[in-house]
């Protein structure tokens, strides 16, 4: 009891060190991209194991390894956990994205009449933000698709069969041209995102740094290109 | 007009002071030399708008030769105009085509405000300066440089750094209007020597809470102040400070 006296301050002190208002770390411009890095990669983890379940798909087995796999996901309680650190994590990185976007937009007033911004950066660095929005838009059709009906059938513990409902939804072209946006979106946002996120947590290194650039380039063009490949494929019939 | 010189129209801003609305004005610049500076240029037409009984442009410059950093203009949606890693005031006239329209902003950021048309106020790195930009040292006869031995990869990187000259440059090119590239050069220009690691904590919190009180953005990494800089100051920077101010968020032994 008496030790935990001081741990609780010690903690205290911590918080302080990180949350305070005015001089914490999280309130520090820094701090704020730091944070924005660290739920960047963050998401970034949770899209290679999205993606390579999904990739089951393409055993072309009518979906059962996808739909194992999906099994086990929906009911494994450790992943039942790390999803609510995923919502926590997307949700943060929301926050603080439209936060930083805010105090970026009134750190100018008054806006240039011309902007040559191709001379001296890519547009996707420079519109992180709305490719940001557009994938969470994107997220909510996603989720209302699949993640919903999902969580419906856990909760009614009926049979759910992902695999159909997939078939289902990538049947109508208008989905998937959605998927399409909300993927070129993504791969635009992870161009940038991918090595700008290892910049602001300080990772910046002769020998390492290129490599990170190089491994965020083919990590984006591949996760992407399987994702768009999905509904692309379920739509042509060529996934049975 | 001798051979080869150049009509050109320009937009430039007027501004009479800080609380005052701005907005565009053009003027004709006639007989422009190719081998002029784009000061000089501006120059010219000052001494026709005060000999026909009109206001000249204001503008900043002082040395003219890229090394003050005060020529600021934003020339063509670029700060600095057209070329990589040079000043306006190292800017020539040959940039530019006869008859061609060349508007003219000063630098836009809520921490530099307008002092009158083209002049901004850029006291705010001044007072980031104040905060931390500086070692602590006892005045008296100057030591033998060599007594403290540095490496020479330190030295260099450092002095990279030092080359900043406080133009300003990389907040203006900057879409957040973020001073990240000037705060972590004058950071790492410091603390990458000897005589500069003593202060390194709370020089690193000092000028990261200066710069953020100033009303500077928040860098997102776009990379546009590295290619604006006239002095190419290093991204690398930037992530140095980074990782210096996580570490002495943390480890700071003060309450
Ligand atoms: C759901 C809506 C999303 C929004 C509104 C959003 C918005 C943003 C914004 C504004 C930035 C800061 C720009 C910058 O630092 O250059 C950013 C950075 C980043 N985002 Fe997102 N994003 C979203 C989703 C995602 C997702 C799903 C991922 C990954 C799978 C992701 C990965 C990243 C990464 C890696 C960074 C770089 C972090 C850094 O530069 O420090 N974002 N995002
Ligand atoms: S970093 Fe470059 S652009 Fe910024 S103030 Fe220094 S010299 Fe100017
Ligand atoms: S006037 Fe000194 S750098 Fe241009």
């Amino acid at each position: 009891m008496f030790c935990l006296i001081p741990l609780t301050h010690n903690f205290k002190y911590l918080f302080y060190t990180i949350m305070s208002k005015k001089t914490g770390f999280l309130s520090s411009s820094i701090g704020k991209k730091f944070l924005m890095g660290l739920t960047g990669l963050f998401l970034v983890s949770f899209l290679v194991i999205h993606v390579t379940l999904n990739s089951f798909i393409f055993f072309n087995d009518g979906g059962v390894s996808y739909n194992a796999g999906a099994d086990f996901m929906a009911h494994n309680p450790v992943i039942r956990i790390l999803e609510i650190g995923l919502f926590a994590g997307l949700l943060l990185h929301i926050f603080q994205a439209l936060l930083l976007t805010m105090e970026n937009r009134k750190a100018r007033p008054t806006p240039y009449e011309v902007v040559n911004g191709g001379a001296n950066s890519s547009w996707y660095s420079r519109s992180m933000g709305i490719l940001g929005s557009l994938l969470l838009l994107f997220l909510v059709v996603h989720l209302s698709n699949f993640w919903v009906p999902t969580k419906i059938a856990v909760f009614n513990h009926t049979e759910h069969n992902t695999f159909a409902g997939m078939k289902e939804v990538f049947a109508q072209w208008y989905f998937v041209v959605i998927y399409l946006v909300g993927v070129i979106s993504l791969l635009y946002h992870l161009l940038h995102g991918f090595q700008s996120a290892f910049q602001s947590l300080g990772l910046n290194h002769k020998k390492y740094t290129p490599l990170i650039k190089k491994t965020g380039i083919w990590f984006s063009i591949i996760v992407c290109a399987l994702f768009a490949a999905m509904p692309i494929t379920m739509f042509l019939g060529i996934i049975k | 007009m001798s051979h080869g010189n150049m009509n050109l129209t320009l937009k430039v801003w007027k501004q009479k002071n800080k609380d005052t609305k701005g907005r565009f004005e053009t003027y004709d610049a006639k007989g422009i030399s190719p081998d002029m500076s784009f000061l000089e240029m501006f120059d010219v037409v000052n001494e026709q708008l005060i000999s026909s009984g009109k206001e000249p442009i204001a503008f900043d410059h002082d040395c003219r030769e890229g090394i003050c950093g005060m020529c600021s203009m934003y020339i063509n949606g670029r700060p600095h105009g057209p070329k990589d890693g040079i000043t306006t005031c190292q800017l020539h006239m040959r940039s530019f085509k006869n008859g061609d329209t060349i508007v003219v902003e000063p630098w836009r950021s809520a921490a530099f405000p307008v002092i009158k048309d083209l002049a901004v106020d850029r006291s705010s790195f001044d007072r980031i300066m104040s905060a931390g930009g500086f070692v602590s040292v006892n005045t008296g006869n100057a030591k033998d440089a060599n007594n403290i031995l540095i490496p020479k990869d330190d030295a260099d990187t450092a002095f990279d750094a030092a080359a900043c000259i406080g133009c300003g440059a990389c907040v203006a090119a900057c879409k957040n209007s973020s001073a990240m590239l000037f705060v972590s050069a004058k950071v790492s220009q410091l603390s990458l020597l000897p005589q500069g690691k003593i202060e390194k904590q709370d020089r690193v919190l000092n000028m990261v809470k200066q710069m953020d009180e100033e009303g500077f953005g928040n860098c997102t990494n776009t990379g546009a102040c590295e290619a604006e800089c006239p002095k190419s100051i290093s991204l690398e920077n930037i992530a140095r400070m980074n990782r210096e101010y996580l570490g002495a968020s943390f480890t700071q032994n003060k309450a």
